[in-house]
């Protein structure tokens, strides 16, 4: 295990440190101590490391991530993993908005509460989030799921693509174009294996399932005369 | 972008170290802001029948002894001063209204920065980190302190325009964000008799609070109507003699976190700014809802 103190090394030093690891991986194991708000912490990286982050990490924490499984123990700021490719963040704390924004692949977990526009334009990557969401997440949702074991907020879903929303608690509204899907065993499948993958405790069967009603970006037949 | 920042102290357990605690949280918000900065710290409330002002006045050499004696005795009263770079607070036996014709007369060129029983607001071009210097924030105590560092956007980089704006007695509000309704709020604002000195977007929030609270309203309603009546970004912190109010708009594009002890509640547009407080590790952090309010009041 190799440490790093954010209190005397710089965050530019230790994302060096760990994108040197890329081609060769000469540890398995990182850590980052008092990272004390700091942005940019963990970003970028391309290979097979885990990496512990002890605090509370700033914007962008984690962020393009590909392969490596980062956990941060304490709440990550804005845009945590955002544009995440593969590999495993969670977040043991609480995340602030755009959690996972735009992100490709991997997998996100958030043992607390995300905040606003968690999964905004996400294209592929599965976050499951253990408490809340706030208003606009999964805004133009394009691919993966978001599962949320507490309530959403406002506007869950808005001009939503395909991705499959799972919800235990209340949904305060629901944007254009989502809405109430039927739950079916495939769903009931998927929706277990992404709780047994971010390892919480969660009965399949109370969640409801929100998906695209495709009537915003399908091409609608009635339209043809106008192209 | 600008940072904002605030501390309010539940006890009197770090009053007299309020300013130590906070000079870092207002330099830790240097990058949000590195074109002005200022603070209002709330403390030395004067007696019933006195009013404090701070006075700014562009030389720094002066002469604030021979105009508060002019002012002493014009108004035939005793009046207190205490220098701190090229401001000063002015202690006077009097109204607010009379002491500010009375200083319009003798000395039009000073600029008001702030009147009421408690607060004094100093505010600056330049980085937060001379600023605090310059004022000795480090030494300065009280009950609470808010703070802003400056990136501007929607008006000119002057003393004016930089934050806290106060527009009536111990009022201040500090914001991260930007009004988009303020032209007309501003209108209708002076209409009803409250007076602007920048067309900084800021100010109208800050004198919209002041226009509800002359109305009698509680800090509650006022902020209850002003998520309301204002629109664009914003995150605010708001100080009042007793009270210190964290407000965030519907969308809540601005960032902001708030951290509390059983001795101070402490908010910031980032964590960073709240890492040097005593007791952080194990206080409560949390991000404020958008659409709603938080406020303190000492009873």
């Amino acid at each position: 295990m190799k440490t790093f103190d954010l209190a005397v090394s710089t965050v530019r030093e230790f994302n060096q440190a760990l994108h040197d690891e890329k081609n060769i991986v000469t540890e398995k194991e990182w850590a980052a101590t008092n990272p004390k708000g700091m942005h940019n912490i963990a970003v970028g990286l391309d290979a097979d490391i885990a990496v512990d982050i002890h605090g509370h990490a700033g914007y962008f924490c984690a962020g393009m991530n590909k392969t490596a499984a980062v956990t941060i123990h304490g709440n990550a700021g804005q845009g945590v993993a955002e544009n995440m490719m593969s590999g495993v963040v969670r977040v043991k704390g609480d995340a602030s908005q755009a959690a996972g924004a735009t992100a490709h692949g991997g997998l996100l977990v958030i043992e607390g509460n995300a905040g606003a526009r968690c999964g905004i334009s996400m294209k592929g990557v599965d976050i499951v989030v253990k408490g809340s969401i706030g208003h606009m997440s999964c805004f133009m949702g394009q691919s993966g799921s978001l599962v949320v074991c507490g309530d959403a907020g406002e506007a869950l879903g808005d001009s939503l693509y395909e991705v499959h929303i799972y919800v235990k608690g209340t949904v305060k509204s629901l944007g254009a174009d989502c809405i109430e899907k039927e739950m079916r065993e495939e769903h009931i499948a998927e929706l277990t294996g992404l709780l047994e993958k971010a390892g919480f405790d969660e009965d399949p069967s109370a969640f409801k399932r929100y998906g695209s009603a495709r009537q915003l970006y399908t091409f609608k037949v009635d339209n043809a005369s106008a192209y | 972008m600008c940072g904002i920042v605030g501390l309010y102290l539940k006890n009197d357990k770090y009053q007299n170290s309020l300013g130590e605690l906070f000079e870092p949280m207002l330099i830790a918000m240097t990058d949000r802001g590195p074109d002005s900065a200022g603070f209002a710290i709330y403390g030395d409330e004067v007696a019933e029948g006195w009013v404090k002002l701070t006075v700014r006045h562009v030389e720094e050499d002066f002469d604030w002894a021979t105009l508060a004696d002019q002012m002493s005795s014009v108004l035939n009263c005793k009046v207190d001063w205490m220098q701190n770079a090229n401001v000063a607070v002015l202690k006077v036996n009097s109204d607010e209204a009379s002491a500010r014709a009375c200083l319009l007369e003798l000395c039009p060129e000073a600029l008001v920065l702030s009147a009421g029983a408690s607060i004094e607001i100093l505010k600056e071009v330049g980085l937060p980190e001379n600023i605090a210097s310059k004022f000795n924030l480090s030494g300065m105590k009280g009950t609470h302190i808010i703070g802003h560092t400056r990136m501007a956007t929607e008006s000119a980089v002057t003393m004016e325009g930089s934050h806290p704006f106060s527009t009536g007695s111990d009022l201040c509000l500090v914001h991260n964000g930007s009004l988009s309704n303020h032209n007309r709020l501003r209108d209708k604002l002076k209409r009803e008799g409250i007076t602007f000195v920048t067309e900084n977007d800021s100010e109208v929030a800050a004198g919209y609070l002041t226009w509800r609270l002359n109305q009698g309203e509680t800090l509650k309603e006022a902020l209850e109507h002003a998520l309301k009546d204002l629109d664009g970004f914003f995150t605010f912190t708001i100080g009042t003699k007793d009270g210190f109010a964290v407000m965030r708009d519907p969308i809540a594009c601005k960032p902001a976190v708030m951290a509390e002890t059983e001795d101070y509640v402490a908010m910031a547009s980032e964590y960073q700014a709240l890492t040097t407080l005593p007791g952080i590790e194990n206080a409560k952090v949390w991000e404020p809802e958008p659409a709603t309010f938080y406020i303190w009041e000492r009873k």
